[in-house]
């Protein structure tokens, strides 16, 4: 069989220098990473940031400029897709309407060769592992585009790939839906064990179902950690605003305290672990996430870190929490998320108030970045 | 019959493949085009410069130019009646083809399919038994002569057949399917969503249909004006069975020229002269119209 | 009399696509009710109703042969040019090459020339070459303008595929020429057909180039065309009827079987 690679090539998946350019652009930046085996891995980042390009390059649907792709110790760069053992969900799920759902998921166990009798066994295993036996003789567009959804999961997972490649494979799906996939993915991961190369550009999707999240920008892995690591730590504005929402307020390093760095902030004296700091030099930027403020009427009791001075410029009530936007003294405009669970006094449009937090819940980056690079 | 392919949106799909493989599949076809399309076309230049050697049939080639002005300026006549007949039965095709094609794309409902069905259906009949219906339905004995004279619509004298009228309606219903069948794919290809978002921005039913639906099948109706004035221009089958000796089109006189006179030199002039006049006039209506994604 | 002009002018456009149908069905049936007329050698007046004419539809000299003729020369070109546009649909479809622009300008060119001059043309270059026009050379002319409609047709369908389909194919496993078989090639194949059909009916309907091409060889259209002189047997309506109703109950029983097909579960 001409598919040697995959069922020998076993391992983590190496991307050593990965480079793709189309005339002056580069698609993708002198990109290297390695991806463990076993894990649940996910690509995100806005559209145009190359992690389509580099998922297409995975399964060789696209030729690198440059750079190489390894699983395990097999050099995958120059293999012809059909003989890498990778397999894809594709975007829109791309299956065969002229086939029906057996004979979508049998064909790449025919393709391989593989006998009638082990086809049809493996293929209701996988039909049931995404429970959808009843359909096995349906065409996939009487399916609904969840059905379809698992449909392409189970296609691409019965060959048993050494990497499986999502491309926002949850696009489609409503809310509801993508809530429900994302558990459902994260589940069929665990039980089969095979490494998930997840593409997205939700934040919310990624962090939900991966175990390592690389966030990329440009052609660049911005940075890649897990989803509290990325969240509570994030070293550049790009993914502090890309990854939730952040505050991020200009300020200097003044001096030290221990474990902590004491930063000024237009007068105001704050301090923030040194461990949280990504910052070169002196001049920084502080930032809080919205729901890590405690906002009060001015002249109440504030502890740990305090911003005096601000005024409610606009209330929106949305459920489980009210949103604030406070106009602080030098004429910035910060967002708060106060949770709605006490009965504490609603405050107003206008009133003055006075935002606080705990110092272990901010973080600094360097003052040369963009404050407002990666928001939504 | 899609007589226009859509635009090419997915170019990225396109294999930049610098081996033989995509000439080896344009090489059969492209060849029987070479031989049985551009080399007749070679000859029927060589040809049309000809003259006659004297006997019957033999021709020597002696560069006579002048057989495109002799032959133009003797079948001035049919020229201009074959440019005109087209014209009229093409427009009289365009008004009869748009409205029905409207009608099956946005009012048949369930019905489309069988409509469309209905559409190609008349071309199963042979069109020469169709046009001799007609001759027959018009003619004499026919029913309508008869109706219009008894309703003094038409004086006895009248006939309805061998007339110019009766060329040009048997053209346009000859080619109305082609005429159809491109401008329905056009309007079928437009999303509804666009004609109710036209709607919603305050444009009443006609503005609508001459702001939104008419430019966007326009790709259709080029196609289909084209797909039934090319053929109308060079047919003599209509102005042999429904006209008379004074309806003569330009087909006729080519027709004549080869079997009856055995005389090619000026059938090939004439035939050349035709195909670069068709020629042109498509290059400037399709500059004109602006749809390049024609073919 | 206000709601009757009401529901007149509401339902304009159907009345007239109804009488634009009329139209083009009256010589249909014509033809269809002629058909049954007792006539003798001519068929211009009604002379009484007879199925004589059906049961024996070979009855005018010559007119079997000649349609014998019409569906050899149909289906042989069609044939040939479904394969030879199919190919062509193919490589403009799915390959970036030099020379693109002019293979597109040759494929629309003779949609472009009026058939008396491709007619003549071919005649022509046959008398030329000193070549005897035959059967063959009618064939040989019908695959030339058929292809054009070919590849037209096949690359409408072509452009209309997914490519992610064919990617998905070769991320399962399938080499090239898997993927074609498997995955492109039935997907295109609707296209395919509906071309065979187009090719066909241009062809079997042709008189024009074949006048020009078949030399003494008959056919149907070549038939009727001569008959119309000393009138038409009745027996050209039978064969015309015939045609048109088989091509319309295939074309309807298709399309019912894919509807049934695409409900059955649903």
């Amino acid at each position: 069989m001409a598919v040697d690679a995959s069922t020998s090539a076993k391992g983590d998946l190496i991307l050593k220098n990965l480079t793709k350019t189309y005339g002056e652009f580069n698609a993708v930046d002198d990109l290297s990473l390695v991806i463990p085996k076993g894990s649940f891995f996910a690509l995100l980042g806005p559209s145009g940031c190359g992690k389509t390009t580099t998922l297409r390059m995975i399964a060789g649907l696209e030729e690198p400029t440059s750079g190489t792709i390894s699983v395990g110790t097999t050099d995958i760069t120059d293999m012809k897709p059909y003989k890498r053992p990778v397999n894809t969900v594709f975007q829109n799920y791309a299956l065969f309407p002229h086939l029906s759902i057996f004979e979508n998921i049998a064909f790449g166990l025919r393709r391989r060769g593989v006998s009638d009798a082990d086809v049809k066994a493996q293929v209701d295993k996988v039909l049931n592992l995404v429970e959808l036996p009843q359909l096995a003789e349906r065409k996939p567009n009487q399916l609904s585009g969840g059905q379809q959804q698992r449909i392409a999961v189970a296609r691409a997972i019965v060959n048993r790939p050494a990497l499986l490649l999502l491309d926002e494979p949850l696009g489609a799906l409503d809310l509801k839906l993508r809530r429900q996939m994302q558990i459902e993915l994260k589940w069929i991961q665990t039980e089969i064990g095979i490494t998930f190369v997840h593409v997205t550009h939700d934040q919310e999707e990624a962090m939900t179902m991966a175990d390592t999240i690389a966030v990329m920008n440009n052609g660049k892995i911005e940075q890649m950690g897990s989803p509290e690591d990325l969240y509570d730590s994030p070293r550049t504005s790009f993914v502090a605003n890309f990854l939730g929402q952040s505050n991020l307020i200009p300020g200097t390093i003044t001096g030290n305290d221990g474990d902590n760095l004491i930063i000024e902030l237009f007068g105001n004296k704050v301090s923030v672990p040194k461990k949280r700091s990504s910052a070169h030099g002196t001049s920084v930027l502080v930032g809080i996430r919205p729901e890590k403020f405690r906002v009060a009427a001015e002249g109440k009791g504030a502890t740990g870190n305090v911003l005096t001075g601000g005024v409610v410029s606009d209330v929106s009530y949305i459920g489980v929490s009210t949103q604030y936007q406070v106009e602080m003294p030098w004429g910035k405009e910060l967002i708060v998320f106060e949770q709605n669970d006490d009965d504490e006094d609603f405050l107003r449009k206008s009133e003055k108030v006075t935002l606080s937090w705990e110092p272990v819940f901010s973080f600094v980056l360097d003052g040369s970045e963009n404050a407002s690079s990666g928001s939504h | 019959m899609a007589v226009i392919s859509r635009p090419s949106g997915k170019v990225f799909a396109l294999k930049d493949n610098k081996s033989l493989f995509p000439y080896l599949l344009l090489a059969p076809g492209l060849l029987w085009l070479f031989m049985f399309f551009i080399l007749p076309i070679a000859n029927l230049a060589q040809m049309s410069t000809k003259t006659n050697s004297g006997e019957t049939g033999q021709f020597e080639q002696t560069y006579r130019f002048a057989n495109f002005i002799d032959s133009f300026m003797d079948a001035s006549g049919q020229f201009a009646r074959s440019f005109l007949y087209a014209t009229l039965a093409t427009l009289i095709a365009l008004a009869i083809a748009y409205p029905l094609a409207y009608a099956i794309a946005f009012k048949s409902g369930k019905w489309k399919n069988v409509l469309l069905v209905l559409v190609i259906a008349p071309f199963f009949v042979s069109f020469l038994l169709r046009t001799i219906a007609w001759k027959q339905i018009l003619g004499e004995e026919g029913p309508v002569t008869a109706i219009l004279r008894t309703l003094h619509i038409i004086s006895p004298q009248t006939t309805l057949t061998s007339s110019a009228f009766a060329v040009v309606t048997g053209l346009a219903y000859n080619f109305l399917p082609f005429m159809t069948l491109p401008i329905y794919a056009s309007l079928e290809r437009i999303d509804p969503r666009t004609l109710e978002a036209s709607g919603d921005l305050y444009a009443n039913g006609f503005t609508t249909f001459r702001k939104v639906t008419l430019p966007l099948s326009m790709p259709g109706v080029v196609a289909g004006t084209l797909l039934t004035f090319i053929p109308a221009a060079g047919d003599y089958i209509n102005a042999n069975i429904l006209g008379n000796p004074n309806t003569k089109m330009l087909g006729n006189v080519i027709e004549a020229r080869f079997f009856k006179i055995v005389d090619y030199p000026t059938a090939a002039a004439l035939s050349f002269t035709l195909m670069a006049a068709i020629l042109i006039l498509v290059t400037f209506y399709i500059r004109k119209a602006g749809t390049e994604e024609l073919v | 009399m206000k709601r009757l002009t009401r529901w007149f002018s509401k339902n304009l456009i159907r009345i007239y696509a109804g009488l634009a149908f009329i139209y083009l069905f009256i010589p249909v049936l014509y033809t269809f009710i002629y058909s049954f007329n007792d006539s003798g050698k001519t068929n211009l007046i009604w002379k009484g109703f007879t199925f004589e004419k059906w049961s024996n539809p070979c009855g005018a000299p010559d007119i079997c042969s000649a349609l014998g003729n019409s569906f050899l020369i149909g289906f042989t070109s069609t044939f040939v040019s479904t394969v030879l546009g199919t190919l062509i649909a193919f490589a403009l479809g799915r390959y970036k090459f030099r020379g693109r622009s002019t293979t597109n300008l040759l494929i629309f060119l003779p949609m472009a020339t009026p058939e008396i001059v491709l007619g003549a043309s071919l005649l022509t270059m046959f008398i030329n070459f000193g070549f005897n026009t035959s059967l063959l050379t009618a064939i040989i002319a019908h695959v030339m303008f058929c292809i054009s409609f070919v590849v037209v047709t096949v690359k409408a369908r072509i452009a209309s595929l997914d490519p992610r389909l064919e990617q998905a194919a070769m991320d399962l496993y399938a080499n090239e020429w898997q993927t074609f078989r498997r995955v492109t090639f039935p997907l295109v194949l609707p296209g395919v057909a509906a071309a065979a059909l187009l090719a066909f009916s241009l062809s079997f309907d042709d008189f024009i180039i074949t006048n020009f091409t078949a030399g003494t060889v008959n056919t149907f259209p070549k038939f009727v065309y001569v008959a119309a002189g000393r009138g038409i047997p009745a027996q050209a309506n039978v064969i015309g009827s015939a045609m048109f109703i088989i091509a319309v109950t295939v074309v309807i029983l298709g399309q019912v079987l894919g509807n049934k097909r695409k409900s059955k579960v649903s």
